[in-house]
């Protein structure tokens, strides 16, 4: 192999570089004038993407003796976490100067955090998988206690830390097993010799199968393992709970693709019905419990246990179309989270975390531009056309119902029945109620532009889903 | 020209569209006396009345004779899914699109300064729903219909919730949620059908066959959808609530256009897609029908409240509507078939006018007392002759006199139900007694008998807009009463060749 060959890993490599340069830069900043590191973290955000863009390979490549993979799918989940990231560092740039956490740290933490996530959706076997997947995991352990004179924060990122790495070992007791039964971490070589040797399909395997899906359920933040997730969200300070809801959720999927699709795919059989009761499981709590919240981030975080349950629906049917339905399932969420965060992010300011539904009253009246955008987002989520949402729940009814199961699809739609509720309050708060706060919204231009973009987004991706979803299907169809 | 007739229907969708986000980007002050207040309100009418005047060319270009669907324009969509932008009209459609495109209007000028808070939002959120109507009464393609149906919620739950009464979270929240429960079931259909089907073109829908236990479970999730919409006995529990809520002009909206909905899914839909799985529960629908006709008027009756009285006989009447279509397999001739749906067709298009304009009338008082409360009238006649007198005639209409359009309807209906079943026909027609009970006994206890209080005393007579709006709607339930000729031959053909396709069995 030569060295050229190598250029395909090329992404990751700038990343790295770069970081190790922001890191040392952001050391000579002076703390007035930290924009320097957020506008060189932009610049290196950039190069990645442009490296990116220039060195995706036509078809697929793996590199390093079967570690890494260049394919379609790495190709546009890392373009999109790329974008998001981008997206979340400028929503928290207002808010963290305004709070006097203007680190460098947020942005470093964040751009190792990114590495982690491109490692896990170019991972193409068992180890690099859990490089990537403890890279990303470290760096929002410390992301979560990123203000340390908050309590709050720290208890959220205690609780987070202690639960993922016993997550982290379960996964890891699985994949050993699986090592044991089929003889390798390779995705592509397992899937080789479980076509190859029936017998391998025995109880070991089941059980190791069984602890890997307790590591990706609890990364996901599917129910029984969803129990970090509200707690971080509302812990955490709001740019960070912006960050862990956007790309990671990206990353997550690319592991669940990856292990379950790539490498065990030919023994759909032993993890679907698993992987089935984790997610109506998440639909139906994710979805009820979020009605009792009168905290914004911590209803968003059982709103997104309830859309893991989509997602994980949709990986469960085990065909293509299923496959392709995740992934625009999750690139359209994340599009909407982000947004959400962004405008939290947008109502805070100096010492008022507006975290409260309550903060939502009447934002109409104080800025009905806001408001639009918070509704197209709230309606997207909820699931109404014709913003994306919809269509993404769309894709994945189609694909539960043509694998054949009528009785899943009735309760998913009613499970977003119940979930419209408490989307519908956020617009009651902000359209029906009196402002309580009348202080006037505070945002630099890009910061407006951007929201603003990502709001039409929403509504324009949802006009028009054709492209995105031909786009999943080509990847994954 | 060409161009027009070639895009007519999606400038009647889209012109009211654009022209309510228009509003909103120019967007309100704080006083709604203004200047930009006034040009906001002669904005809106200005759109909604150029809209109206481009949709009397679907009346003049249609084609009473023509079997396919006219206006067709057909654009790639989303071409993964095969799901196009499909829309067309028959003779079905047609009236409906032409009933909103009238009411809009005049539910535009009966709002003009009755809107306080936030004009622009408010008949901005009026336009963006005429569109999103319109759209729904002529996409032919399922997964457009179905973009449109829930979209038209958005606009309908701000309108109550923002501009409405004292309990308006709860009602429009309900109102919301009873719906997108029944058309998220509508969804599964569609797509159990794009599977079958390989699209989401409607007619694609009408030609696939189905067994028997497929069409019953598609029957029933389009019920769940339409049923509430319509509202039928049990699910109508949300419309009194919606209605004594919202400001006027969405209780307008939502008895004379939304309510028809559900009836237009019925023929639109359960009928031709799953004509065995409607047959088979037809019995079923009918009963449910005739229960709201009977039972509901009784309710009616003991209403105290207007707005709730109007409501309940909206459900009453709309049962009308789900009995004539149901009738057709307990009917043997065909001209009795075809009677029925005519029947319901036309009650849907006068039951627009009728009740559309009695709330118009409930607003008229609410404007002025501040209370929907029988109690608190009582002789109005005396201090408001010219308004009685249009009361009068709205609530004779409502009780199915003849010379009204509220007769004819009825009165298909109750024939094509005396050639069913006699005893349909019997329950059927006790509505002319229970309506005009429930009507007239309102009239009396508002309109007639002395003046009870000061409030009445001091009420002054309609102005200028009040009347303009009200005579409209009073020309319009006369002429279609007395000479209903050209809305039943628009709608001739395309009944017949639905009938056609009913007896088709797909099994």
């Amino acid at each position: 192999m030569n060295l050229v060959d190598y250029i395909s890993a090329a992404p990751e490599m700038t990343l790295l570089g770069l970081i190790c340069v922001v890191l040392v830069a952001d050391l000579f900043v002076e703390d007035e004038k930290r924009v320097i590191t957020f506008w060189l973290t932009m610049i290196s955000l950039a190069i990645t993407l442009w490296v990116l863009l220039t060195t995706a390979p036509s078809g697929s490549i793996v590199l390093f003796h079967g570690a890494y993979i260049s394919d379609p799918l790495s190709q546009a989940m890392k373009i999109a976490v790329v974008g998001f990231v981008a997206v979340a560092f400028l929503y928290a740039r207002d808010y963290l100067r305004a709070n006097d956490l203007h680190k460098g740290e947020y942005y470093v933490l964040g751009m190792f955090g990114l590495l982690g996530m491109m490692i896990m959706i170019s991972a193409h076997n068992m180890l690099s998988m859990y490089l990537g997947l403890e890279t990303l995991a470290l760096s929002q352990y410390a992301l979560v206690a990123f203000d340390r004179n908050n309590s709050n924060s720290a208890e959220a990122a205690m609780k987070y830390f202690v639960l993922g790495a016993i997550a982290s070992g379960a996964l890891l007791y699985g994949i050993s097993w699986v090592y044991g039964v089929t003889g390798t971490l390779d995705f592509a070589v397992m899937a080789a010799n479980l076509a190859a040797d029936p017998d391998m399909n025995s109880l070991p395997l089941w059980f190791g199968i069984a602890f890997m899906i307790v590591g990706i359920a609890f990364k996901f933040g599917a129910v029984p393992f969803h129990m970090w997730l509200p707690d971080v969200y509302e812990g955490a300070r709001s740019p960070v709970t912006l960050y862990i809801a956007s790309a990671p959720k990206i990353a997550a999927l690319a592991l669940t693709l990856r292990i379950l699709v790539d490498g065990l795919g030919g023994v759909h059989a032993v993890w679907a019905d698993m992987i089935m009761v984790l997610a109506v499981l998440s639909l139906l709590v994710g979805n009820v419990i979020a009605i009792a919240q009168t905290n914004i981030k911590r209803m968003l975080g059982y709103s997104t246990i309830a859309h893991v349950g989509f997602i994980l629906l949709a990986v469960f049917c085990g065909t293509g179309k299923g496959n392709a339905a995740a992934l625009f399932y999750t690139l359209t969420y994340v599009v909407a989270t982000v947004g959400a965060f962004g405008i939290i992010i947008l109502l805070s300011r100096r010492g008022h975390e507006a975290e409260n539904l309550s903060d939502f009253k009447g934002l109409n009246q104080r800025s009905p531009w806001t408001a639009v955008m918070m509704m197209f987002i709230m309606l997207s989520l909820a699931g109404i056309p014709p913003l994306v949402g919809f269509f993404g729940k769309l894709n994945v009814i189609d694909a539960v119902l043509s694998s054949g199961y009528t009785g899943l699809a009735i309760v998913m739609v009613l499970a977003s029945v119940v979930g419209a509720y408490y989307y519908l309050r956020v617009i009651w708060y902000m359209y029906f109620e009196e402002a309580e706060d009348q202080a006037l919204l505070q945002a630099s231009t890009d910061t407006r532009v951007v929201l603003g973009l990502n709001a039409v987004a929403v509504l324009a991706l949802g006009i028009v889903p054709g492209w995105l979803w031909a786009l999943c299907v080509t990847i994954l169809g | 020209m060409n161009l027009l007739a070639q895009h007519l229907l999606s400038v009647l969708i889209w012109l009211p569209i654009l022209g309510g986000l228009l509003l909103l980007v120019i967007g309100d002050d704080d006083d709604s006396r203004s200047a930009k207040a006034g040009m906001m309100r002669s904005s809106a009418l200005l759109v909604t009345v150029l809209t109206f005047v481009l949709s009397t060319a679907l009346y003049i270009g249609f084609d009473n004779a023509a079997l396919a669907m006219q206006f067709v324009e057909r654009l790639a969509w989303i071409d993964a899914i095969n799901a196009f932008y499909y829309l067309g009209v028959d003779g079905i459609s047609a009236p409906l699109i032409l009933l909103t495109t009238f009411i809009t209007p005049l539910v535009i000028i009966s709002s003009w300064d009755v809107i306080k808070s936030r004009p622009a939002q408010y008949f901005a959120a009026f336009l963006i729903l005429e569109g999103l109507m319109i759209g729904v009464f002529s996409a032919l393609d399922g997964l457009l219909f179905y973009v449109f149906w829930e979209a038209m919620l958005v606009p309908m739950f701000l309108i109550i919730g923002v501009w409405g009464g004292e309990r308006r979270v709860y009602a429009t929240i309900k109102f919301f949620l009873y719906t997108f429960l029944g058309s998220v079931l509508m969804l599964v259909a569609f797509i159990y059908l794009y599977g079958k089907t390989g699209g989401f073109d409607l007619f694609g829908f009408m030609n696939v066959s189905l067994s028997l236990t497929a069409q019953k479970m598609i029957f029933l999730a389009f019920l769940a959808a339409f049923a509430v919409k319509v509202p039928m006995w049990p699910v109508h529990t949300w419309l009194p609530d919606a209605h004594v809520e919202a400001p006027t002009g969405g209780s307008v909206i939502l008895a004379a256009i939304m309510l028809k909905m559900g009836g237009y899914g019925f023929i639109r839909l359960s009928l031709p897609i799953v004509p065995d799985g409607s047959a088979y529960f037809a019995n079923f629908v009918i009963a449910l029908s005739l229960i709201a006709v009977v039972y509901i008027g009784f309710v009616a009756l003991m209403q105290k409240d207007m707005k709730k009285l109007i409501a309940y006989s909206s459900i009453a009447h709309m049962g009308f509507v789900t009995l004539g279509f149901f009738l057709i397999w307990s009917i043997s001739s065909e001209t009795g078939a075809g009677l029925g749906l005519t029947g319901g067709m036309v009650q849907m298009i006068s039951h627009g006018l009728i009740s559309g304009a009695m709330f118009l009338c409930v607003g008229v008082l609410y404007d002025r007392v501040h209370s929907r409360q029988i109690g608190d009238y009582g002789g109005v006649a005396n201090t408001m002759p010219t308004f009685a007198a249009f009361m009068v005639l709205f609530s004779m209409a409502n009780a199915g006199l003849p010379g009204t359009s509220g007769f004819v309807g009825e009165f298909m209906v109750i024939v094509a139900s005396f050639k069913a079943n006699f005893w349909y026909a019997f329950l059927a027609a006790t509505t002319l007694i229970l309506g005009a009970a429930y009507t007239l006994w309102m009239v009396k206890r508002v309109l007639y008998g002395e003046v009870t209080n000061n409030n009445v005393a001091e009420l002054q007579d309609l102005n200028s807009r009040e009347f303009f709006v009200l005579a409209v709607l009073a020309v319009s339930v006369l002429v279609l009463g007395l000479w209903p000729a050209p809305l039943v031959d628009m709608m001739n053909t395309s009944i017949e060749q639905l009938l056609a396709q009913i007896a088709h069995s797909k099994l």
